[in-house]
C-alpha cells in the first residue's frame, strides 16, 4: 500500500514535468504562438532546475536520510555563503564567520540527523545568535554593531536553520507511518512550493493587477498570492493520500499555509536582493541562478510545514 | 629565436642559479599533488568564478598583474589558468615572507614555484625585474601584484615601477591586467582562517607598453585596466 502511494507520486510529478518539458520544448520550436519567447525560455530553464532538483532528490532518498541530511546541509553551506557574500561585512566579523560556516553549520545538521529537536531548534536561534554577538564584540569593532550582527544571525536562520526542517520531516515520527511516508512527506512540502511558485507567477500574469510592494517586487500580486494560495490548498487536498497523518482538509490547510510562506520567502529575497542592487544570488557564479533563489521559498515553508505536520500527527495519535 | 635575445639583457642568457627554479615538470609527484591539491582547496574554499572578458587564455609568454588583497590572492589565480598555463606560470612572492619557517619555504620554492624578492634589500645591479627577466626566459608567465602588497581598505593603489621596467625591457610580452573581487573577505590581511565566500577573477585584454609611453601614464593606464574588470 505504502508503496503504491510512493510510486504513484513519483510517477504523477514524472510524467507532468515530461509532459511540460515536451510542451516547453514545442513552444521554443514553434516562436509564431504570440507566446513571449522570453517567458518560454524562462519556462524551460525552470523546468531543466526542476528536472536537476528531481534527480538530486531522488539520489538523495535513495541513498537514505543520512545522505539527504548532508545534502541540504551542503545546499544551506552555500547558501549561506551566497547570502553572506552579498552582504557587507566587516573584518571584525571575520572570525565569527568562519565558527559560522566551520562548526555552527555543520554541527546543526549533525543534530538534525541525530533527531535532536530538543537542541537542533534552540542551537541556532539562541546559541549561534549569542556566540556571533559575543565573538563580534570581542573583536573590538563595535560600527554599526547590531546592523552587523543581525546580517549574521539573519543569513543563518533563513538559510541553515528554516531549511534544515525540510530534511528533519525524514524523523518526525508519526504514529502509524510506515517508512517511507516521511519521505513522502518531504517530497510533498517541495512540490506544494514549487507549486505554489508556479501558480503565483501563472495568477499574477492573469488576473495580476494589485501589486504588493512595487518597491521590492515588480510581478508579486496580491490576485498571484490569493490564486496560488488557494490553487496549491486544491492540489495538497487532492494529494493528500501522498502525505501520511493529513485528513485532505489537513492537507488543504498546509497547502494553502505553505503557499504563503513562500509567496513571503520569495518577497524577503527580493527586499534584499534589490537593497544591494542585484538581480539574483548568483551574479557572482557565472550561468547559473544562485541557490539561494531557488530554494527561498523552501526556506520559509519548511518550518511551518514541519510543525503542522507535527501538530497535526500529535493529534491523530491517543 | 635569434632576434629575441637581442631584445633580453645579457643577464637573461646566464644560467638561473637562484633557489626556486626547477622545472615543474622536473619536480616530485609529492610537489605536483600539493600543488594540485591546494589549486583545488583554494579553488573551493574561494569559490572562485573565472571570467575570460574580452581575452583567452593563452601559453605564449604573459605578465598576469592583479590588484592585492589577500595571500591567497596567487595561488587562486594560479588555480583558475588552464592546466597547461598554469605550468609555465610563476607567481612572483615576498622574500621576507614566504622564507620564514620551512613550510613556507617548501610551499613558494618547491609546490609553486615561485620567485621570490627581495623587498627589503633591492640593489641597482641585482633589480627585482631582472631577477624575474632572467627565471622567465623565454616562455614562462609571470604573476606579479604591482601594488607591492596586500591593500588594507580594499581599493586599488598605485602600482609600483616594477610593471613599466618589465614592459620596457622586454615589450614583446603580453600584460595581461587580473581583476579580483572579494578575496579580501574570504582572507583578510592578518587573519589565518578563511571564510568560504563567494569570489571572482577576471582576466582582461592583454595590454603593451606604447611607444614612447611615459611611466606615469603607463602605470596609471594599468591600474585603470584592472579597474576596469571591476564593473
Amino acid at each position: 500500500m505504502d508503496d503504491i502511494r510512493t510510486i504513484a507520486l513519483i510517477a504523477g510529478v514524472l510524467g507532468l514535468l515530461a509532459l511540460s518539458t515536451v510542451v516547453g520544448q514545442f513552444l521554443k520550436r514553434h516562436p509564431d504562438r504570440g507566446l513571449d519567447p522570453a517567458a518560454v525560455n524562462t519556462f524551460n530553464l525552470r523546468l531543466r532546475g526542476w528536472w536537476i532538483m528531481c534527480t538530486v532528490l531522488a539520489a538523495a532518498f535513495w541513498l537514505g536520510t543520512t545522505a539527504t541530511v548532508v545534502l541540504f546541509g551542503l545546499v544551506s553551506f552555500w547558501a549561506l555563503r551566497e547570502f553572506i557574500t552579498l552582504t557587507p561585512t566587516r573584518k571584525g566579523d571575520h572570525r565569527a564567520l568562519f565558527w559560522v560556516f566551520f562548526l555552527f553549520t555543520p554541527l546543526h545538521y549533525v543534530l538534525v540527523g541525530l533527531n535532536r529537536y530538543d537542541v537542533f531548534s534552540v542551537f541556532l536561534p539562541v546559541y549561534a545568535t549569542l556566540f556571533v554577538l559575543a565573538r563580534v564584540a570581542f573583536a573590538g569593532d563595535y560600527k554599526r554593531f547590531l546592523e552587523r550582527t543581525a546580517k549574521i544571525q539573519a543569513g543563518l536562520v533563513v538559510c541553515v536553520y528554516c531549511l534544515s526542517f525540510a530534511p528533519a520531516l525524514l524523523q518526525l515520527p508519526i504514529a502509524g507511518a510506515m517508512p517511507g511516508g516521511n519521505f513522502r512527506l518531504l517530497f510533498f512540502l517541495i512540490l506544494l512550493v514549487q507549486f505554489a511558485d508556479c501558480m503565483q507567477y501563472v495568477w499574477s500574469r492573469m488576473l495580476g493587477r494589485r501589486l504588493v510592494a512595487a518597491a521590492v517586487s515588480s510581478n508579486r500580486t496580491w490576485e498571484g498570492l490569493l490564486g496560488s494560495a488557494t490553487s496549491t490548498a486544491l492540489l495538497a487536498a487532492v494529494l493528500w493520500w501522498a502525505a501520511p497523518p493529513f485528513e485532505p482538509w489537513q492537507a488543504a490547510l498546509a497547502g494553502f499555509v505553505v503557499a504563503l510562506m513562500g509567496f513571503a520567502g520569495g518577497m524577503t529575497m527580493s527586499a534584499i536582493k534589490r537593497d544591494r542592487g542585484v538581480k539574483d544570488y548568483g551574479t557572482l557564479v557565472v550561468g547559473h541562478g544562485g541557490v539561494l533563489d531557488r530554494i527561498d521559498s523552501i526556506c520559509f515553508a519548511a518550518p511551518v510545514f514541519y510543525h503542522l505536520t507535527q501538530l497535526f500527527a500529535g493529534a491523530g495519535s491517543p | 629565436m635569434p632576434k629575441l635575445a637581442v631584445m633580453l639583457s645579457p643577464a637573461d642568457m646566464q644560467p638561473a642559479t637562484v633557489a626556486g627554479t626547477r622545472d615543474p615538470a622536473g619536480s616530485s609527484i609529492v610537489c605536483r599533488a600539493a600543488g594540485l591539491s591546494l589549486a583545488a582547496l583554494a579553488r573551493i574554499l574561494s569559490g572562485a568564478s573565472v571570467r575570460w572578458i574580452a581575452s583567452q587564455p593563452d601559453t605564449c609568454q604573459r605578465v598576469y598583474f592583479a590588484n592585492h588583497t589577500s595571500h591567497l590572492d596567487a595561488i587562486v589565480i594560479w588555480s583558475s589558468l588552464p592546466q597547461a598555463i598554469r605550468e609555465l606560470t610563476r607567481p612572483v612572492a615576498a622574500k621576507d615572507y614566504w622564507q620564514r619557517g620551512l613550510v613556507r619555504r617548501w610551499l613558494a620554492e618547491e609546490v609553486f614555484n615561485a620567485i621570490l624578492i627581495d623587498r627589503t634589500d633591492i640593489k641597482v645591479h641585482q633589480s627585482p625585474v631582472d631577477l624575474m627577466l632572467r627565471e622567465i626566459g623565454t616562455t614562462k608567465s609571470l604573476i606579479v601584484f604591482p601594488e607591492g602588497g596586500r591593500s588594507i581598505t580594499g581599493e586599488i593603489g598605485e602600482f609600483k615601477s616594477g610593471l613599466y621596467y618589465l614592459a620596457k625591457k622586454r615589450p614583446e610580452i603580453e600584460l595581461v591586467p587580473v581583476h579580483i573581487d572579494n578575496l579580501n573577505r574570504v582572507l583578510p590581511r592578518g587573519e589565518f582562517l578563511p571564510v568560504p565566500l563567494l569570489s571572482c577573477i577576471s582576466f582582461g585584454p592583454p595590454l603593451w607598453l606604447e611607444r614612447g609611453e611615459a611611466k606615469v601614464d603607463f602605470l596609471e593606464r594599468a591600474r585603470r585596466a584592472v579597474l576596469a574588470l571591476k564593473e
